[in-house]
C-alpha cells in the first residue's frame, strides 16, 4: 500500500474497516467444532438408519432422483443398452428425402443459410426468389385453413395479428410509407419476433441505402437489426451498416472479434494487420498494433525455439524442456518466457526481454515481477542479485527495489528459494514487525535474533530460544547475546 | 413436493400448478408414446416446476439431450423437442430429423419452444427443409418460475447483456407477460413505481397489454399492492460487492444453478468405523437449496459471522432430542420417539451438511486473499481513494489473479467514483491487455457500454452523495442481531434495497435528488381495478409489494428484503422477482466476449 505507516496504524485502529473474520475466533471456531461434534455423535447412534434419509433421495451421479436432468442421463443410459441389442444391419440411403419440404414457401434467401453438406443447397437453387412470400405460419392448422390469408389487414391489424402468432401476409404492403408503418408498429408493440419478422421482410424489399436511412431515426429497430445480423452471422452487412450510421468504433471492435474465429497464426496475423487502418479509438489503436507486433514476435520465436529445442543443442531447452507453445500468450506471459530463455539476449533481438519491455512500453513494476519470478524460478541467484543493484553517485551499490521486499520475499519464497536467498531480502524489510514475522514464517532465525537484539527485547529473545534448534548455532547465538552484559535490557 | 412455494404471504404454488396444467396439456396433445429431447439448458428450470413422474404419467418413455447427428433409437411414435428459439439448436434438430428420416417413417416430431416461438427459428427450420416435418409447432410460456416461497426467477441469463448492451428489448417483452400472467392470477396490481428505462419500457408494455385487453375485467381480489420495477444499472454497485450472507457465500464460492449447488464431496464423506478412507468420493456432493429444508430457511439469510452460533444451538437441540430415548420407559413413550426418528434424522441430516458447507466456507473466509480482497471493496465502497490506481489490484494483475476478479474490482471503483480518471482507466487497461491478452480489448469495450467501466466525463462524482443520501454505509452494521440491511454486506446497504426502503417509507419525494442521479426515470402509474375489488384491510394488516430485478439480482438483496419484511413494524411484505439470480463473478462473465478463453 502506498499509504504511510502512520496513516496506516490510523486506519486499523480507527475499526472504520470491518475485517470481515469472526468477532471471536476461537469461540466460534468452538462453535463449528460443536456441531460438527454433535452431529458426528448422533451419525454414530443413528448409524445403520443412515441410507433411509428421508431428505432426498440422491443417485450415485448426486443428482436427486427424479428430477429432470437425472432422468435424461438414465433413460439415456438405459437407451444405450438396448442398442447394444443385436440387430440387422440397416441400410442407409445417402439421398435425403425431400418430399416432405419442397411444398413449403422457402425464405432460405433472406439467410445467408449455412448449408449441410450441400445437399440442399440445389433446392434453394430451384425456387426463384419472385416466388418466396413471408408470413406467420400456423402450423397447427391444416393449409386448407389458411383463407383469410389474403384478408385486407391494415398494417396495425398486421401487427397485432403477427404478436398473437397469426398469419399474416406483409407482401402487400408495398410503398414505402406502409413498410415503415408496419415497422412502427412492430415497435411500439415491443415484441422483439414481430420486430425482427417486419425487419427481415424490409431488408429484402427495400435498397441498403434506404434502410440504413429509415432505421438511423428509429433506434429501437436498429438495434433488433443490428442483433438480427449478428445472429444469422451476416458480418458483412453489418459491417456496412455500422460504417453508414457512423458508428466506426464499433464497426473496428466487430472486425477485429473475426481474429478470434482463425485458429492458422499466420493466418491470424495477416488479418490482425489488416485491422491496423480500422478506425479504433486511439487507445485501442495501439493496444491493436502491440497486438499484431506481438504474435509476428511470436510466431518469429517459436519457429527458432522450436528448431533450437529439437537439434538438442541448447543446454536450457534440454534442461527445462518448453511446456507449451508461446503463440497466442498473453504478453506478460511473453516476457516471463523470454526471460526464461533469453535473459541475456543483446538488446537488438526479438527475444530479448529488453526489447520486448521497450518495444510494449512494460511497466517497471511489471518487468521487475516478472523477471524476478523466472530468473527465481530458474534458480539464478545471481541474476535475482543484479535485479535489485543499483550504485549511487558515490558508487556504492544498494539494494533497491519498485516493489516492496514483503512481495519480493513473497515471490522468491513461491519458486523456493533456499533461507539464505530469503534472508537477505526479510532482512530489507522496514517494518520491524513485519520484518519479524516475515523471518519467523521463513525461519530466518539471524533475522529474528538481531531484531530482537535491536529492541534490547529480552523476554521476546528468550521466548525464541525454545524455537530453534537444541545446540544449533542460533541457540549458542541467543546464548551470548543474554549472557553479554554490554545490552541494557529493556525488560 | 412443491409445498414450500405455498407457505408464504402469496402463494405461488397456484402459478406452478398453473403450468404444470399447461404442460400436461401439451403433452396429451401429442397422443401416444413419447421421447423428449432436451435442449439442456431447461432440465434445470423445467425441474422446478416438474419432475420426471409427472412426464411419465403422460406416456414419456424416454429422454435424451439435444446433440447433433442421428436421434437415439427409441420405440415411440412421438418425438418432442423442448428447446429454446435459438437459431444453433435449429440445426441440430433439422440434423436430427434429417438422419431420422432415412431409417423410419413412423415417428411424429413436434418442438416447444420455451419461453416462445420465434419466427427466426421458425424459418431457419424452413430453410434447412425440415419445418414439414413438425406435426406440432408450440410454445411454453414459462416465464415466471417460481423458485421459492416469495422468489420468482425467469432464469433469463443473457437479459443485462441483452437490455443494456445489445439494446434488444426481447426479455422486457417477456418480462411483461409474464407480469400479464401473474396478475391473471394473483389479481390486478393497483400501484406500479418504477426507475430505470427498461422500468419505463415494462410498464409501458403492460398498461398497453391490459387496454387490448380491456373487453374481459379481472375479478381476482389483488393479492399484490404494488409493483416496484427497478433496472439493474441503477444500481451497478451491489452485485460487484461480495455477498457476505450464508447462502450468498455458498453461490460466490460454489455457484447455485437451479437450485442446486455442487460442492467438493471430501467434507461430506461419511467415515464409519474401521472403513478405509480411500474409498473417498470423487463426484461433487448435489444439494438442493430452498426453504423447505427447515435450517436452511433459518440460516441462509444471515450474515456468515452468525450462522456458526446458529449451527451450534440447533446441534444441542437436536442432540437433546436424540437424548430423550434414555427417558422413554413405557411403550407409549417409545412409540412417540421412534414416530419423531424420521424428522430428526431429517434435522440432523440437514445439520450435517450445513457443518459441512460452513466449515468449507470458513476456510475461505478466513484465508488472507478474502481479506484483502474485502478490505480493498470497503475502501471503495466508503469512497476512499477511489481516485488513484489500486495498489492491491496493480498486484493481483501482477500475480494473474483470476481476470473476473479483477474486472470486478476495477469496475466496482469506477462505480463508485463516478468513472475513473482517464490516466487511471488508461493504466489498468494496459496492464489488464498486456497481462491477460489483447483480445479482452473486446470484454473492456462491453462494460464501457454496460456503463460499468468507464473514464470519468464530468469532474463531479456524486457517489458520495448518493452514499450519505441513501446511507449506504453503516459503521455498526450488526452482524450477529441486525437492525438494518447493511449486515448482508457487513456494512454496505445495497442501494436496490434502500431505495425499495424509502419507497415504502416516507416515499420517493424526500430523495428526489438522488433519484434524479441515477440512470433513467422515476415513475408512479395506478390500474384502475373493478369496483369491489378494492381491499379493505385489517387493522394492522401488512401490505405487500413485488419488487422486480430488471437485469439479476443478487441473494444478499435478497436476504436484504426478506429481512425488510420481518421487520415487525415495516408493515411490508417483500415478493422477488427477477430476469436472473445473479453475482458477480455470472454478471460479469455474461457480458465478456468468449469468456471460455479467460486465463483461470
Amino acid at each position: 500500500m502506498t499509504k504511510s505507516k502512520a496513516d496506516e496504524e490510523d486506519y486499523w485502529n480507527s475499526s472504520k474497516f470491518k475485517a470481515f473474520t469472526f468477532d471471536d475466533e476461537d469461540d466460534e471456531f468452538s462453535r463449528l467444532k460443536e456441531s460438527r461434534q454433535a452431529v458426528n455423535s448422533i451419525r454414530r447412534l443413528v448409524e445403520e438408519d443412515d441410507d433411509e434419509d428421508d431428505v432426498e433421495k440422491v443417485s450415485w451421479s448426486g443428482e436427486p432422483v427424479g428430477s429432470i436432468s437425472w432422468s435424461v442421463k438414465e433413460t439415456a443410459a438405459s437407451n444405450q443398452r438396448t442398442d447394444r441389442e443385436p440387430a440387422f444391419p440397416k441400410i442407409t440411403t445417402d439421398t435425403p428425402s425431400l418430399s416432405k419440404s419442397q411444398s413449403g414457401y422457402s425464405l432460405s434467401s433472406l439467410f445467408k443459410g449455412k448449408t449441410k453438406g450441400g445437399n440442399f443447397q440445389t433446392f434453394t437453387d430451384t425456387l426463384s426468389d419472385s416466388s418466396v412470400r413471408l408470413y406467420a405460419p400456423e402450423l397447427r392448422k391444416p393449409k386448407s385453413e389458411y383463407k383469410d390469408y389474403v384478408s385486407d389487414w391494415s398494417p396495425e391489424e398486421t401487427i397485432q395479428r403477427l404478436q398473437q402468432g397469426k398469419t399474416a401476409s406483409l407482401e402487400k404492403f408495398r410503398s414505402l410509407q406502409d413498410k415503415l408503418l408496419l415497422l412502427d408498429f412492430a415497435v411500439s408493440a415491443h415484441d422483439g419476433n414481430v420486430i425482427t419478422a417486419v425487419l427481415i421482410y424490409l431488408k429484402r424489399t427495400l435498397s441498403k441505402e434506404v434502410l440504413f436511412r429509415e432505421l438511423e431515426s428509429r433506434q429501437t429497430a436498429l438495434r433488433h437489426f443490428i442483433h438480427y445480423l449478428t445472429e444469422t452471422k451476416d458480418q458483412r452487412l453489418l459491417l456496412e451498416l455500422l460504417r453508414a450510421l457512423g458508428r466506426t468504433e464499433d464497426m473496428a471492435l466487430l472486425q477485429y472479434k473475426e481474429h478470434l474465429a482463425i485458429a492458422d497464426e499466420n493466418k491470424r496475423r495477416d488479418f490482425l494487420k489488416s485491422c491496423l487502418s480500422l478506425p479504433f479509438s486511439a487507445e485501442d489503436s495501439a493496444h491493436v498494433q502491440d497486438h499484431y507486433t506481438l504474435l509476428e514476435r511470436q510466431i518469429i520465436i517459436e519457429a527458432t525455439d522450436r528448431q533450437a529445442e529439437r537439434g538438442g543443442k541448447v543446454e536450457i531447452f534440454q534442461k527445462f524442456p518448453r511446456r507449451a507453445s508461446i503463440l497466442n500468450m498473453p504478453l506478460v506471459t511473453t516476457l516471463y518466457y523470454c526471460c526464461f530463455y533469453h535473459y541475456t539476449e543483446p538488446e537488438g533481438t526479438y527475444s530479448s526481454p529488453l526489447n520486448i519491455r521497450q518495444t510494449f512500453k512494460i511497466s517497471e513494476k511489471q518487468y521487475f515481477v516478472t523477471a524476478l519470478a523466472a530468473r527465481a524460478k530458474l534458480k539464478a541467484w545471481l541474476d535475482v542479485d543484479a535485479l535489485f543493484t543499483s550504485r549511487n553517485w558515490l558508487g556504492f551499490t544498494r539494494k533497491k527495489s519498485p516493489l516492496s521486499f514483503q512481495r519480493v520475499v513473497d515471490i522468491l519464497q513461491k519458486n523456493s528459494a533456499p533461507t539464505q536467498v530469503l534472508q537477505d531480502y526479510v532482512g530489507l524489510v522496514d517494518d520491524a514487525d513485519l520484518r519479524i514475522s516475515l523471518a519467523q514464517k521463513h525461519k530466518c532465525h539471524d533475522i529474528v535474533i538481531n531484531t530482537y537484539r535491536d529492541m534490547k527485547d529480552r523476554q521476546l529473545l528468550l521466548a525464541y530460544r525454545g524455537k530453534v534448534g537444541r545446540g544449533s548455532a542460533e541457540e549458542r547465538k541467543i546464548d551470548e547475546l543474554l549472557n553479554n552484559q554490554q545490552i541494557r535490557w529493556k525488560n | 413436493m412443491a409445498a414450500h412455494l405455498s407457505y408464504g404471504r402469496v402463494n405461488l404454488n397456484i402459478l406452478r400448478e398453473a403450468a404444470r396444467k399447461e404442460l400436461r396439456e401439451f403433452l396429451d396433445k401429442c397422443a401416444g408414446s413419447k421421447a423428449i429431447v432436451w435442449d439442456e439448458y431447461l432440465t434445470g428450470p423445467f425441474g422446478l416446476i416438474a419432475q420426471y413422474s409427472l412426464l411419465k404419467e403422460h406416456e414419456v418413455e424416454k429422454m435424451f439431450t439435444l446433440k447433433s447427428g442421428r436421434l437415439p433409437s427409441a420405440d415411440v411414435k412421438n418425438i418432442i423437442f423442448f428447446v429454446r428459439p435459438r437459431l444453433e439448436l435449429m440445426d441440430i434438430i433439422a440434423e436430427n430429423v434429417f438422419s431420422e428420416d432415412k431409417l423410419h417413417s413412423s415417428r411424429d416430431f413436434h418442438i416447444l419452444f420455451v419461453p416462445r416461438r420465434s419466427m427466426l427459428c421458425e424459418q431457419r427450420l424452413k430453410e434447412q427443409g425440415v419445418l414439414g416435418s413438425f406435426v406440432n409447432i408450440d410454445e411454453y410460456i414459462l416465464d415466471l418460475i417460481p423458485y421459492d416461497g416469495d422468489l420468482l426467477s425467469m432464469e433469463y441469463e443473457s437479459a443485462f447483456r441483452e437490455c443494456y448492451l445489445e439494446n434488444d428489448q426481447t426479455s422486457l417483452y417477456h418480462t411483461a407477460k409474464g407480469l400479464m400472467t401473474l396478475q391473471a392470477l394473483y389479481g390486478t396490481i393497483p400501484q406500479i413505481y418504477g426507475k430505470g428505462d427498461c422500468a419505463r419500457h415494462v410498464a409501458n408494455m403492460m398498461l398497453r397489454m391490459k387496454r387490448e385487453f380491456a373487453g374481459t375485467q379481472n375479478q381476482i381480489l389483488p393479492v399484490f399492492d404494488t409493483l416496484l420495477l427497478l433496472d439493474r444499472n441503477v444500481d451497478l454497485l451491489t452485485p460487484l460487492a461480495t455477498q457476505l450472507t450464508y447462502e450468498g457465500l455458498i453461490d460466490e464460492i460454489y455457484g447455485i444453478n437451479n437450485g442446486y449447488v455442487k460442492l467438493p464431496p471430501e467434507k461430506f464423506a461419511q467415515k464409519k468405523q474401521g472403513e478405509a478412507s480411500k474409498d473417498l468420493p470423487t463426484e461433487p456432493k448435489k444439494l438442493q437449496l430452498n426453504s423447505a429444508e427447515e435450517l436452511y430457511a433459518e440460516i441462509r439469510d444471515k450474515n456468515f459471522n452468525a450462522v456458526g452460533a446458529a449451527l451450534s444451538k440447533k446441534a444441542k437441540i437436536i442432540s437433546a432430542a436424540f437424548e430423550e430415548r434414555h427417558n422413554a420407559k413405557t411403550v407409549g413413550e417409545i412409540k412417540q420417539f421412534v414416530s419423531q426418528l424420521p424428522h430428526m434424522q431429517a434435522a440432523r441430516s440437514s445439520l450435517a451438511n450445513h457443518t459441512s458447507i460452513a466449515e468449507l466456507i470458513k476456510d475461505i473466509t478466513t484465508s488472507e486473499a478474502f481479506f484483502d480482497n474485502l478490505t480493498v471493496e470497503q475502501e471503495f465502497m466508503t469512497g476512499v481513494d477511489t481516485d488513484k490506481v489500486n495498489t492491491y489490484i496493480e498486484d493481483s494483475i501482477a500475480q494473474k489473479d483470476p481476470l473476473i476478479k479483477i474486472l470486478r474490482l476495477v469496475c466496482m471503483q469506477s462505480v463508485c467514483n463516478n468513472g475513473l480518471k482517464q490516466k487511471v482507466f488508461d493504466y489498468y487497461k494496459r496492464e489488464i491487455l498486456q497481462t491477460y491478452g489483447y483480445e479482452h480489448i473486446l470484454t473492456l469495450n462491453n462494460l464501457e457500454k454496460g456503463g460499468l467501466l468507464k473514464p470519468q466525463t464530468s469532474s463531479r462524482n456524486n457517489y458520495p452523495t448518493i452514499r450519505k443520501t441513501l446511507k449506504l454505509w453503516m459503521e455498526d452494521a450488526n452482524e450477529q442481531n441486525p437492525n438494518d440491511i447493511s449486515y448482508v454486506y457487513s456494512g454496505y446497504a445495497p442501494l436496490s434495497i434502500r431505495l425499495t426502503q424509502v419507497l415504502a417509507r416516507p416515499g420517493w419525494r424526500s430523495i428526489e435528488e438522488v433519484l434524479k442521479m441515477l440512470p433513467g426515470p422515476h415513475f408512479e402509474e395506478r390500474q384502475q381495478l373493478p369496483s369491489g375489488l378494492h381491499k379493505k384491510r385489517q387493522q394492522g394488516e401488512n401490505r405487500t409489494t413485488l419488487v422486480f430485478f430488471l437485469g439479476g439480482v443478487t441473494y444478499a438483496e435478497i436476504a436484504a428484503l426478506r429481512f425488510l419484511s420481518q421487520m415487525e413494524d415495516s408493515g411490508m411484505e417483500y415478493i422477488i422477482a427477477t430476469t436472473k439470480l445473479i453475482n458477480g463473478t455470472t454478471w460479469i462473465k455474461s457480458l465478456m466476449d468468449r469468456p471460455e478463453s479467460q486465463t483461470p
